[in-house]
């Protein structure tokens, strides 16, 4: 393993920011940690970064332990999160940074700087000032600077947070190929699914300075852990139910749920894909209370007559019933999901 | 941190616990009693009470005149600007015997004033008032521009987009921001003027005196060492209190400013409100700070054929051993290799300071940095002839004595200048410097010199200043064939007659006009940006 995290824990006065995790980031490969802020995911760089002391536990990169290691002979890279370029230095200043620091000579330093300067898209940039950049350039800059020294792992803190939603989208694919093509390792932090979904080869969900889930991102989506992580993925559709083989009780009624999902009571997420809207007379009946419109659905809101949790809907873009509409629901074993 | 604390340790502690126990300690015996018997005299408790009301009225007028200007300096962009950051610098570090003359030509009897409408307030505190503020102005436009030149104007934009009028944007906004820096310059002032002396000694006549006055008087023509003793440790202990006041509130104000390049925030002025408050700022420049200066011009230029400045060539034999230019050359060695050490001791301990992770300890190092601003100067050097003459430390023959004395008294504004904008850089920049490779060195290197480089060459500036200036500890150790210009002057005013009172004019011009052309390299320095420091 190139990361090992064992039983890491940081405290901030007696709150335990970094919970005892434990984290493996093999070689070539793209880590995200997804949690909302405050869930201890800056503190888990940072404490690999060596910037943040570990109260408990281990950290190491190559099998060995960096307790006692200083950040600057730690040979790993971060990009902060609003990239802390130096602001007394042009874009190739910057970049050249890290390299000044391992003694690379001028020559190569220049020629290195240019070659990472066209890497990130920003050719011939490097005599200008960092603070005539627009947020993507600087973007760009902060991570040819992580990238210049050759980290052994890279480290990405909130990316892509402050840019722009299609340039978003344009760079995590970017990111993405370019990560692919130099095979660096990176363990990357956000609190956006859709980044980490995107960028990462495997997703960590944290919670509280805990890891609440790890696996593929298919695998996170399809079958979150526990109510918190369906939750934060954006699954509102979470309700208490007791479950009895492949039938479970719920407020909605009782629904069908897949095969050898967990017993007993459990939480139970329905995706909105798997609520299908059927005539008034038809299921569990519904009023619709709000539409809106998500580029490629429409997400449906529905109070369910009996009083029971609303729920939401995926709908076709003209399928969606109007505000008010009284519908029928049924419910799809496939988007159906026993919580743990 | 060691470093700092050995330095202040062995050349001011020693040296004024010494000589408080020369004063205070009779047969081995401390004499304690005779504090109580000196500080319940009526005229200990005028003096007091005067020295504490002059100096808060003077760094009343003073902030109340130099914080427009500090606007001025940090916002606006006009022509002269450097030339004229310069001129304001220059009376403070003039010599106050020189200054209280000058002011004595302007307002006193047969003074400008005088010859023009008859106004004389040589007899009115307003003369001492006046000359503080001509002091001080440049304490309050440095320390508070310096720092308003670099806050970002987008923040108060910020506040003025949320709903807030001008007014109430730069009063919650960039006002908190500077807090630290006007508190820290308020103090500079008020320490200042708590312990004037040159100034007090000429414009007060018997009427008004300081503690320092005081003090002065007990030593030199009282030769009461006691009573001098016993003011010393009343002024130490005020200092003290009010550094201690001072501390605490820096300490509870220290944020993390988000700092901008000084050039990017002035502008042109703009508006009849701009115009208007650049006006006043010039005349008032042009009446306080200047006039007097240029009064003391006009008078070394009395004599025909710059006679005045002619005589300093001569080694007249009586006054001086060497030709009174010479103190040129003597101050300016001096106060090089003081702004040295200064510079040295006051960032080791301004950077010690600035850590985040400091403890109390540490933190009570930065008021304690200060005392040598408060004590008085009189007492120091007396107490380093005392203290540093005998083995294992024996300076008394050595030329580095003097430069350390005034370094003592530079290095705490290396401090007050250094600490606000150390404290102001981003810590995630140096952690990013670490990250890339930087080790702690190199961090210090390249991420927080460049951004303190000039503050760091404001704080050279000042120190190099305050060498050339420094007056009261220099007038006892400077060595009688080697004076600085400050002592030369003082020795020439001392001597009766015209053409003493003219060489002293004309050898203030030369301190002046030296001072001037430092301050004015300093300014190039500044906004030389090209290359890495």
């Amino acid at each position: 393993m190139l990361l090992s995290l064992q039983a890491a824990t940081v405290r901030f006065g007696r709150r335990p920011v970094l919970d005892a995790v434990d984290l493996d980031v093999a070689e070539h490969e793209v880590v995200c940690v997804l949690g909302p802020s405050g869930s201890g995911k800056s503190t888990l760089l940072r404490a690999v970064a060596g910037l943040q002391p570990l109260g408990s536990g281990r950290v190491l990169l190559d099998g060995r332990d960096q307790a006692g290691v200083p950040a600057h002979r730690r040979g790993v890279g971060l990009m902060f999160q609003d990239h802390q370029l130096f602001p007394q230095r042009d874009v190739g200043g910057n970049v050249a940074f890290g390299l000044r620091m391992h003694g690379v000579p001028k020559g190569e330093r220049d020629a290195e700087t240019g070659q990472l300067l066209d890497l990130v898209g920003l050719p011939g940039a490097a005599r200008r000032a960092v603070a005539a950049l627009s947020g993507g350039e600087q973007q760009r800059v902060a991570l040819a600077r992580a990238l210049a020294p050759r980290p052994r792992l890279l480290m990405l803190d909130e990316p892509l947070g402050q840019l722009d939603r299609s340039l978003r989208e344009r760079l995590v694919v970017e990111l993405r190929e370019l990560f692919g093509r130099l095979g660096t390792t990176v363990l990357a932090v956000t609190h956006d699914q859709g980044e980490a979904f995107a960028l990462a080869d495997r997703v960590v969900v944290m919670r509280d300075g805990r890891i609440a889930q790890s696996g593929t991102p298919l695998e996170v989506w399809q079958r979150p852990a526990d109510e918190f992580v369906a939750r934060f993925l954006g699954f509102d559709n979470v309700v208490p139910a007791t479950v009895a083989d492949t039938v479970a009780n719920t407020p909605w009624g009782k629904l069908p749920v897949p095969e050898g999902s967990p017993q007993g009571n459990r939480p139970l997420l329905v995706r909105p894909a798997g609520v299908r809207l059927v005539a008034a007379d038809e299921g569990l009946p519904c009023t619709v209370t709000a539409r809106t419109f998500k580029g490629t659905h429409v997400a449906v809101r529905l109070q369910p007559a009996d009083g029971g949790p609303r729920l939401e809907a995926a709908c076709a873009l003209r399928d969606a019933p109007e505000t008010g509409t009284e519908v029928g629901t049924e419910f799809d074993v496939a988007e159906i999901v026993v919580l743990g | 941190m060691a470093l700092p604390v050995a330095f202040f340790a062995v050349f001011f502690a020693w040296p004024v616990a010494a000589i408080v126990a020369r004063g205070l300690k009779v047969d081995g015996t401390w004499q304690f009693g005779r504090m109580a018997d000196v500080v319940t005299q009526p005229d200990i408790r005028h003096v007091l009470w005067f020295t504490t009301w002059q100096a808060l009225a003077s760094t009343a007028l003073t902030l109340l005149l130099a914080l427009p200007a500090a606007y001025v300096f940090a916002r606006l962009d006009f022509p002269g600007k450097q030339v004229l950051r310069a001129v304001v610098t220059v009376p403070f570090v003039l010599p106050t015997v020189v200054v209280g003359t000058a002011f004595l030509a302007l307002v006193g009897r047969g003074g400008l004033l005088d010859d023009l409408w008859g106004v004389r307030l040589d007899t009115t505190v307003w003369a001492i008032l006046l000359a503080h503020v001509f002091f001080n102005y440049a304490v309050v436009v440095r320390t508070v521009g310096g720092l308003w030149a670099q806050l970002d104007p987008r923040q108060e934009q910020a506040a003025r987009m949320l709903g807030a009028s001008p007014l109430r944007a730069w009063r919650k906004v960039t006002l908190p921001a500077l807090v630290p820096a006007v508190a820290a310059a308020a103090l500079m002032v008020f320490l200042f003027t708590f312990t004037s002396f040159g100034v007090v000694q000429i414009l007060g006549g018997p009427t008004f005196s300081t503690l320092e006055v005081e003090i002065y008087r007990q030593t030199s023509e009282v030769f009461d060492l006691s009573t001098a003793a016993v003011l010393t440790l009343v002024q130490f202990v005020a200092v003290g209190a009010i550094l201690a006041v001072h501390a605490w509130t820096v300490r509870r104000r220290e944020t993390a400013l988000r700092l901008v390049d000084a050039s990017v925030t002035a502008r042109r002025p703009r508006g009849a409100g701009q115009w208007a408050l650049l006006a006043g700022v010039l005349v008032t420049i042009s009446l306080l700070l200047v006039l007097p200066l240029a009064v003391l011009v006009r008078r070394s230029l009395d004599a025909p054929g710059l006679g005045y400045y002619r005589a300093l060539t001569n080694a007249d034999g009586g006054t001086f051993l060497v030709a009174p230019l010479h103190a040129v050359w003597t101050s300016l060695e001096y106060a090089v290799a003081a702004t040295v050490i200064a510079v040295l001791i006051g960032g080791l301990a301004a950077a010690a300071l600035a850590r985040r992770d400091a403890g109390r300890l540490v933190r009570g190092f930065d008021a304690l940095l200060m005392l040598p601003l408060g004590v008085s100067a009189v007492t120091v050097g007396f107490g380093f002839l005392i203290a540093l003459d005998k083995p294992p430390l024996d300076l008394r023959q050595s030329w580095i004595l003097v430069p350390l004395a005034q370094a003592l008294v530079g290095a705490p504004f290396v401090v007050r200048t250094m600490l606000p904008v150390l404290r102001a850089v981003d810590g995630r920049l140096r952690e990013a410097a670490a990250v890339l490779g930087a080790s702690p060195w190199r961090v210090w290197r390249e991420v927080d010199l460049p951004l303190v480089r000039r503050a760091l060459l404001i704080a050279a500036g000042f120190a190099f200043a305050v060498s050339l200036g420094e007056f009261g500890a220099t007038v006892f150790i400077a060595r009688p064939d080697n004076p600085t210009l400050p002592v030369a002057v003082a020795r020439l005013l001392s001597r009766p007659g015209d053409l003493n009172y003219g060489q002293a004019m004309a050898l203030s011009t030369i301190l002046m006009v030296v001072c001037a052309a430092a301050l004015l390299v300093l300014e190039r320095l500044r906004t030389d940006r090209t290359g890495e420091f």
